[in-house]
């Protein structure tokens, strides 16, 4: 049985489906079966992200009324075997999800699949519960900002009370990605430093994402930054939390750290 | 014209909660009523100056069947403070208040008044013992963070949170609270009328703190406080802090 992970913020704009295209597009280069599902049914991305837009046919929300059969709706990436999307309906609502076939698609999932990743949509509203609800593992995504942290600590809220897990009375894995992460800014105090953040939320750290231009990038010409430019910082960082995810104890370098003491000495010797 | 206010006194306004006995009749009301005559010809005096909740979930009486209905007990000297469970159709001006939210009690026992049964005695005069029993639960351990949006109530007694309180999290307490963490929403301890309780914290960044109906806003909080451990009480109208040492 695969594992499902949600990745989830309570804000948007975090980079969850970034987040979500990413990690999966990293677990599939260790020969893993990765599903990214987009649960932004009305307002998808994902298939954008993944550079999969012109191969949607059917989408969750067929599946989910029986118009289609799942592996239909599944699409292949084009440089990983491994990697499947199953894209979000861009014509319907967030009300054709119904909580009894969201349940069935995910089921069906982990049976084929080692990772089941379902990219939430923003808000705390149907969509965001449904896409939580069947999760074994939650990464929360945010960024280091006093408005992005408090939606993350609303998310954990629900995420112990509103999922499956927790109302069997089971405790949710909880991981606190750190995105769009900026040393520079952080240590002049325009942003929250990791130690505030992770005072804040309690929760263990996945890892931390430097920002960069590469992410952009990587999005606008439809791939997962971690397929675009392996060699990019985000994509080494991405990598990382890819093998914390899966289970190893690495420790977290925060981003800027080294490059400052490189400059460090670039200053020395040209001054 | 601008009416000026010459008292700058706040009102207060404070929650507290009674233990009423509450009456769920059955149809038919006739017999029901029947039962409960029986009932106060064995106690007597049960009902009197005692406030009493009318509870017809699933009696399905409208305006006029419930007005005869409180009519009746009425008559039988029994004064109904509120209703639940009726149809918001049901009550009308005059009749007592729609009541919700209520919170199951250990059930009055109802012991027979020997008055009837033997010759007077003064003892046997007394009213009926309906003490309830002390509840036990006095305190309320919340072993994780307390977060944004959620809201810990308990108003039998002190909250202790082991973790911190989010902003945008609220613990409201009848006694004390005590935050073993930062506590950056709101805290109100006695909330249900104890001047008493206090609020204890490891690190006070709060939004909010309120004991016994008074409150305190974030700005008014001395800065020189903030992020320091801290104790808050009330003297008269005015909360206290004063860092722990």
């Amino acid at each position: 049985m695969g594992k499902v992970i949600v990745v989830t913020s309570g804000k948007g704009g975090v980079g969850k489906t970034t987040s979500t295209a990413a990690l999966g597009a990293a677990l599939a280069q260790r020969n893993e079966k990765v599903v990214v599902v987009d649960f932004d049914v009305g307002l998808r991305n994902l298939d954008l992200v993944m550079g999969a837009e012109r191969r949607v046919v059917y989408d969750l929300v067929n599946v989910i009324q029986g118009d289609a059969k799942l592996p239909q709706a599944l699409i292949r990436d084009k440089r990983l075997e491994t990697l499947f999307l199953l894209p979000a309906s861009q014509t319907r609502d967030k009300d054709n999800l119904t909580p009894e076939g969201v349940e069935q698609v995910i089921n069906e999932l982990k049976r084929y699949f080692d990772w089941v990743i379902c990219d939430s949509p923003a808000g705390i509203e149907r969509g965001a519960t449904l896409a939580m609800r069947h999760a074994d593992v939650a990464v929360v995504v945010t960024n280091p900002e006093v408005s992005s942290v408090r939606d993350s600590d609303r998310i954990i809220g629900l995420l112990d009370s509103k999922t499956l897990k927790a109302e069997r009375g089971e405790r949710m894995e909880k991981h606190l990605l750190l995105t769009r992460y900026d040393a520079t800014r952080a240590e002049r105090g325009d942003m929250l430093k990791v130690d505030d953040v992770l005072e804040i939320l309690s929760i263990p750290l996945l890892g931390i994402i430097p920002e960069s231009t590469d992410v952009l990038r990587a999005s606008n010409i439809g791939a997962p930054v971690t397929l675009a430019d392996a060699r990019s910082a985000p994509a080494m960082a991405y990598f990382e939390a890819a093998r914390r995810l899966a289970g190893e104890a690495l420790p977290v370098s925060i981003p800027g750290e080294k490059r400052g003491l490189l400059s460090k000495i670039f200053t020395r010797r040209a001054a | 014209m601008t009416e000026v206010l010459t008292d700058s006194r706040s009102i207060r306004i404070k929650g507290r909660s009674f233990l009423a006995v509450v009456l769920s009749p059955d149809l038919p009301l006739d017999d029901w009523l029947a039962r409960l005559d029986d009932l106060a010809k064995r106690s007597a005096g049960f009902f009197l100056g005692r406030p009493v909740v009318l509870d017809v979930t699933d009696l399905g009486l409208d305006r006029i069947q419930l007005k005869d209905l409180i009519a009746s007990l009425g008559e039988r000297n029994v004064s109904v403070m509120g209703v639940e469970g009726a149809r918001p159709s049901a009550i009308g001006p005059g009749m007592p208040p729609a009541l919700k939210g209520g919170r199951p009690a250990p059930d009055v026992e109802v012991t027979e008044s020997e008055a009837t049964l033997e010759a007077p005695q003064p003892a046997a005069a007394q009213p009926i013992i309906t003490e309830a029993p002390r509840q036990t639960l006095q305190s309320l351990v919340i072993r994780e963070p307390v977060r944004s949006g959620q809201s810990i109530v308990f108003t039998e007694g002190d909250v202790t949170v082991v973790g911190s309180v989010a902003s945008g999290a609220e613990v409201i307490a009848g006694g004390s609270v005590h935050i073993y963490g930062a506590l950056r929403g709101r805290a109100m301890a006695g909330a249900v009328g104890n001047a008493g309780a206090r609020i204890f914290c490891r690190k006070l960044e709060a939004e909010l703190v309120a004991i016994d109906g008074v409150y305190k806003m974030a700005e008014d909080l001395d800065p020189a406080l903030l992020g320091q451990p801290v104790q808050l009480w009330l003297d008269g109208d005015a909360i206290i802090a004063e860092k722990l040492i």
